[in-house]
């Protein structure tokens, strides 16, 4: 596209430089156009009409769905064009639940907006759509249909960006409704939680589930006591909530707030990222010790690691093991903080303040507790903090700045760096350079692979450091990225993968923004933030020396570490549904036998097996003591077909494998035992 | 002790889906006639089928879920054995379809919500011309057409197909 030329905008000349469409040329000229359902990172969909313009010898037509020719002369605020758009505002708020006062979208509604500057006064169209009930189940996101103006915006990014498709439109007319699968609660199908589409919602149709009740109802109960700690991403953007720019934000101001609200403890989960980037670049050294050369995928992001579980359960041990950073302070936090007051760990609250919506999923992990009890209570969303700050009438914008709590509260400035995408891949690199050459890594500047700004890729190969990383954001990307190396295209020892594109700047819990420039204002927030801390490298933290003195036995990686900071991680299905029962012999079978039928195993034959099973379960009279189940993909997929033969999981599994399974089983049991 | 069964039949449907989806190259263009093969063979679209096909087509759950509501041919609840469609177009309607509806309803105990007998055997449709105006009111019953048909006929015709079952 480099259509060069000049089109008239209300009468004004307005040379093209390669413009994509017309909208692009009316914003260029200065002239503010309402959308709804226009991204620039996503397809045209041309749905909500708002971008309508009159064009010269063709008449009106939607903006973002022309293309721009030379030579054009348009118009955008004719009387007839503002009726339109008024009237389009107007029909959309019929349906729409207009409970304006107590949603939490209230101060970034998109809707709420338009309609106030396009002077919509009062609603002439009767309601005609029947209401549909909020979806609450998710823990991290909850969707009100009532409140859908149908742009889209989220379904597209779902599909486009991250690959998911999580959420559709489904059936037709005036009931179309955007939904998951088989309307089903986000929190039983594919979701990964990461949030965007509650980014990307001009009104308050999806939006971050708020744990704000449940925090103020723990800080009000005296029998606990209630820490917190802070992300690195929070402090870039916490600003935008206050009106005031991100550079008179500092830590120390969010610090001092949180201490005015009655947290008795504040830490830095940036103290967790520099102990992630020592045991995550530990585990890939002893991996490579171990002689396992594969690619070592980073696990601090929460959306990632659904995703991977979900779509490539045969890269789970491919996954470091390493908590996230949240999971690491929560972890030790709760620990050191039960000792030293005396208190059981369910006593000890710990809340973290995220700028992520999979961080509130991941804190229900299971794998995410000691003996029962969560090592994280609640996650607050920045949005979520801003809220709480301004219910406790902190005048933010003058509050002094306080310092945060020891240990977990001092961080390097590598740590800080796990805010943005790279940051993780970079420490880990800049502290293996350390480890095994005595020095400093020269410099680390990953380039863009196949003009992809969000997959980048640094080969480094300096004294005994030869390491090859990709750093990847959306999951789209991450796809494809994985597709290349499990083809043997492309070959990586780490990837760091992040769900949202800009990494956790750009999360899903951040405060809502509709500037097109906020995630390069935050980045350098981030930096900004990082330039007054004269701890640079990880290690040089003292605080991280002394918690693995005090409370991982001396060492970085030991048995203590792994206990305390590492994690394992499950296959999951896409969608939440009981198996197909093809044998069953009640709830007393001795043995089940599941085969997996998605795709790339149906392609290695398990179909076949499937119906051989039929066979021999009929031929040995094995009836009554198996349940045979297609199960609708267990998503491993490359190694196919898998087959669980009670709690065994056998993969790239055969007929001959199976049977010998089932009778090494039903062996163990002899005949009529279950009687 | 429950009594062991091996579901021939749920076997036997489920390898008639991946013999569709072979049909059809599992190409994600043609889910629409994949979908309507499916139905074929289930008389309406299980969850877990949908899933099924979703998966082996690459395409999102949620995604073929959209495409089976947006089209009232397919049904997301099971129909029943035999499908009675009662055409409800200008003529027919005129002719008195309507009649024939009430009758079909009471008969076999339907509502509008619930056009599908508790026994699977019927389903009433109601559709919007057959095009075969001539023959007002024109009921299709499977495959088979009967035209001016009375509610005498129709209660007669219900008889008929329920002994057939018996």
């Amino acid at each position: 596209m480099s259509q060069k030329g000049i089109i008239s905008v209300n009468g004004t000349k307005v040379p093209l430089d390669g413009e994509k469409n017309l909208l692009q040329v009316v914003r260029k000229a200065g002239i503010q156009m309402p959308t709804f359902c226009y991204h620039s990172e996503l397809s045209v969909y041309g749905a909500c009409r708002l971008c309508i313009v009159d064009i010269e010898g063709k008449g009106i037509d939607t903006s973002c769905s022309t293309p721009p020719r030379d030579g054009m002369v348009i118009k955008t605020h004719t009387p007839k064009l503002r009726k339109m758009r008024k009237t389009l505002i107007e029909l959309l708020l019929a349906n729409h639940d207009n409970s304006c006062t107590t949603c939490d979208k209230s101060s970034a509604c998109k809707l709420k907006d338009l309609a106030s500057d396009l002077g919509v006064t009062n609603i002439p169209f009767k309601k005609t759509r029947e209401s549909r009930k909020p979806d609450i189940l998710s823990p991290s996101l909850v969707r009100y249909p009532d409140k859908c103006v149908l742009c889209g915006d989220c379904v597209r990014y779902c599909h486009e960006i991250q690959g998911v498709g999580a959420i559709d439109f489904a059936y037709r007319g005036e009931d179309v409704v955007v939904t998951p699968a088989f309307n089903k609660s986000l929190a039983h199908v594919d979701c990964i939680n990461c949030g965007q589409c509650a980014a990307v919602c001009p009104t308050g149709a999806i939006i971050p589930r708020s744990e704000v009740a449940r925090v103020w109802e723990a800080l009000g109960d005296e029998s606990k006591t209630v820490v917190a700690q802070i992300a690195p991403a929070v402090r870039s953007s916490i600003g935008e909530m206050f009106g005031i720019p991100e550079s008179s934000v500092t830590v120390g101001k969010i610090m001092n707030a949180l201490k005015v609200i009655g947290f008795k403890e504040v830490y830095d989960t940036s103290f967790g990222a520099d102990m992630t980037v020592l045991e995550e670049t530990n585990e890939f050294l002893q991996r490579r010790k171990r002689g396992d050369e594969r690619t070592m995928f980073t696990s601090c992001c929460p959306g990632w690691v659904k995703y991977a579980e979900q779509f490539h359960p045969e890269l789970n041990d491919q996954l470091s093991t390493c908590m996230s950073p949240q999971g690491m302070v929560g972890s030790l936090g709760k620990k050191l903080i039960s000792q030293t007051e005396g208190k059981l760990e369910k006593d000890v609250i710990m809340v973290s303040i995220m700028p992520c919506t999979a961080k509130k999923f991941e804190k229900e992990r299971p794998e995410l507790s000691h003996d029962g009890t969560p090592i994280v209570d609640f996650v607050l969303t920045t949005q979520e903090l801003g809220k709480m700050i301004k219910e406790a009438g902190v005048v933010f914008e003058e509050i002094s700045p306080a310092s945060a709590d020891l240990p977990f509260g001092l961080y390097s400035t590598a740590g800080l760096g796990f805010g943005a995408t790279q940051g993780v891949a970079e420490a880990v690199a800049r502290y293996a350079a350390r480890t095994m050459n005595g020095k400093e890594l020269s410099d680390f500047e990953p380039v863009e692979v196949e003009n992809n700004p969000q997959w980048k890729e640094v080969i480094i190969n300096e004294g005994a450091l030869d390491l090859k990383m990709a750093v990847v954001a959306g999951t789209k990307n991450a796809e494809t990225l994985i597709g290349k190396i499990q083809s043997g295209e492309v070959s990586y020892d780490i990837v760091e993968v992040m769900a949202c594109p800009g990494g956790c700047i750009a999360g899903g819990g951040q405060p809502v923004s509709y500037d097109s420039a906020i995630i390069e204002k935050r980045k350098a927030a981030l930096k900004n933030a990082g330039k007054i801390n004269p701890i640079h490298a990880p290690e040089e933290n003292p605080y991280v020396q002394k918690i693995i003195e005090k409370m991982l036995g001396g060492k970085v990686g030991g048995h203590e570490a792994h206990d305390l900071l590492h994690t394992t991680y499950q296959s999951r299905k896409r969608i939440d549904f009981d198996s197909m029962s093809l044998a069953d012999a009640g709830r007393e079978a001795p043995v089940e036998v599941n085969v997996c039928v998605g795709t790339s195993c149906f392609l290695r034959g398990s179909q076949e097996i499937l119906a051989s099973m039929g066979d021999k379960i009929e031929q040995e009279h094995w009836s009554g003591r198996i349940n045979l189940k297609a199960t609708f993909c267990s998503e491993s997929c490359s190694h196919g077909p898998t087959v669980t033969v009670g709690d065994r999981k056998m993969f790239k599994a055969d007929m001959g494998m199976v049977v010998e399974e089932v009778e090494k089983q039903l062996g163990s049991i002899p005949a009529g035992a279950e009687k | 002790m429950v009594t062991p069964v091996v579901n021939a039949e749920k076997l036997n449907n489920f390898s008639k889906v991946c013999e569709i989806l072979e049909r059809f190259d599992r190409q994600p263009s043609k889910i629409i006639p994949i979908l309507q093969a499916v139905q074929e063979e289930y008389r309406y679209l299980p969850e877990e089928i949908m899933t099924f096909v979703a998966t082996s087509l690459g395409i999102s759950p949620a995604r073929v879920f959209g495409v089976a509501t947006f089209y009232s041919h397919f049904s997301l609840e099971p129909k029943g054995k035999n499908i009675i469609k009662v055409c409800d177009g200008t003529a027919c309607h005129v002719k008195g379809s309507s009649g024939l509806i009430d009758v079909i309803r009471r008969e076999l105990k339907l509502t509008e919500k619930e056009p599908t007998t508790e026994d699977l055997l019927f389903t009433l449709e109601t559709v919007s011309c057959l095009g075969a105006c001539g023959l007002a009111p024109a009921v299709v019953i499977n495959e088979k057409v009967f035209g001016q048909v009375s509610k005498k006929q129709m209660k007669d015709l219900i008889d008929e197909y329920r002994t057939k079952e018996d």
